[in-house]
């Protein structure tokens, strides 16, 4: 799926990576522990989170994952924005909560790494 | 165009983790990057009688028509045989020219690009600009095949490069056993630096030519012994030793050491405070995921004193393969 798509989907406010929007996103995960993060995530996943500080970025780094949409209305500080784009992350914000984001994204077929890994 | 089919079988996804390098750049890549600049136009104004020696002359079968750089048709050798055929007065190709112009984006993916040529059938798409709503370019098919077997040679040299530097790192220097060592400085709750240690440590591995694979390994392991280091501790070391046959991350803390080793190894167990969980850390998984990430984990803690650990991940000899590659 192109983040442009799940942006419509979401209705997404974009921070960062306006010019990366084509590209693809293979599965999805929704955590805001950093450490389940670490362990679970699959590269090339969208991350969505409730969490909002500079360690999501850092996370996603060392994650290789290069597309986090924030839950709940919350929006990114612009140091944690400056530090997104130093590492080529797309950032986006949706005022869903948690819950309805991930379902509206797995209702239009987007996977989660627990079944893709099965 | 047979490769144009093969574009085709390339762009359709069959599953998620099959993707090959192809797909990876044409979904990467942008039209801007594989279209021909230097466009051939003509000016609404331009005679019909005209037309015939310019695309005879400059070997094409149509050409866009430009006012002040903005695109306001096409006009076609189809155009100037059906004007022949119809026997009309001598007229501008304004009057001639198809304005209804199927047309591409500067910065749309190539993948878009082959969609657009397989619907349409067309040999070629004029490019505008999206900022400035103006001609740039244009496209064929040809130019994205170009495009993509340019950008898979450089990829490749620079992934030789990498294995070059990965082979020498080792082969130039002569002795029994080499060992190359990093060293990281870790700063007890300063959060702003957190993770600088695990992200420097993998840019390093990866300027190494190590697989990408073993540094995802590495860098997550690393990036939980950093943030317990941060989090718990008042501060310490993490120290990297990179042989040819493996990595071995140690990090070193001066304390106030684990109470219970066993309890701290169980999944979900943690004694962090609110604040450290309200940052995403805490969960009681670091331990746990560093397991998962390496080989080896040795883990030493004495109460008031400290905290060593050792976390070992086996290069499988794919460092060696990567030098022997080279002789």
């Amino acid at each position: 799926m192109k983040i442009s798509e799940v942006i419509k989907i979401l209705d997404c406010k974009v921070f960062t990576g306006e010019k990366d929007l084509d590209r693809e996103v293979e599965l999805g995960c929704g955590c805001d522990l950093m450490s389940d993060v670490l362990a679970f995530i699959k590269p090339g996943s969208i991350l969505l989170t409730g969490l909002i500080n500079p360690q999501v970025i850092r996370t996603v780094e060392i994650a290789e994952i290069f597309a986090v949409c924030f839950v709940r209305g919350k929006e990114p500080t612009e140091e944690i924005v400056n530090m997104a784009k130093d590492r080529d992350i797309i950032l986006l914000s949706t005022t869903l909560p948690m819950f309805e984001a991930c379902g509206r994204l797995y209702y239009v077929g987007m996977m989660g790494g627990y079944e893709v890994s099965r | 165009m047979k490769s144009a089919d093969e574009l085709k079988t390339a762009t359709s996804l069959t599953s998620a983790k099959d993707i090959t390098r192809v797909q990876e750049l044409v979904y990467e890549m942008k039209v801007e990057q594989v279209m021909a600049h230097d466009v051939i136009t003509v000016d609404p104004s331009l005679p019909m009688s005209e037309l015939r020696a310019l695309l005879r002359d400059k070997r094409i079968s149509g050409v866009p028509v430009v006012k002040e750089d903005i695109l306001e048709g096409v006009v076609s050798i189809e155009d100037f045989i059906r004007y022949l055929a119809e026997g009309q007065p001598n007229c501008s190709v304004s009057e001639r020219m198809q304005r209804k112009v199927n047309t591409l984006f500067d910065n749309d993916s190539l993948v878009r690009a082959v969609e657009e040529f397989d619907r349409l059938g067309y040999g070629r798409f004029p490019v505008i600009s999206r900022n400035s709503g103006k001609l740039v370019g244009i496209i064929t098919k040809g130019d994205i095949i170009r495009g993509l077997l340019k950008k898979m040679e450089i990829d490749y040299h620079a992934e030789e490069i990498h294995r070059y530097r990965a082979s020498h790192i080792f082969e130039d220097i002569i002795a029994d056993k080499t060992t190359l060592i990093f060293q990281y400085k870790v700063f007890s709750r300063d959060f702003n630096r957190a993770g600088e240690t695990s992200s420097g440590l993998k840019k390093t591995l990866r300027r190494m030519g190590i697989s990408p694979q073993i540094i995802r390994r590495v860098a997550i392991a690393t990036y939980e012994a950093e943030m317990n280091i941060v989090v718990f501790t008042e501060g310490g070391e993490i120290t990297a030793r990179v042989t040819p046959e493996e990595i071995r991350v140690e990090a070193v803390d001066d304390g106030p050491g684990i109470a219970d080793i066993q309890k701290a190894m169980q999944p979900g167990y943690s004694t962090a405070q609110d604040w450290v969980r309200a940052l995403g850390f805490g969960a009681g998984m670091g331990l746990t995921n560093i397991q998962k990430c390496s080989d080896e984990m040795h883990l030493v803690s004495r109460l008031g004193e400290g905290t060593k650990l050792e976390f070992i991940i086996h290069l499988n000899n794919v460092f060696i393969n990567a030098a022997a590659h080279h002789n």
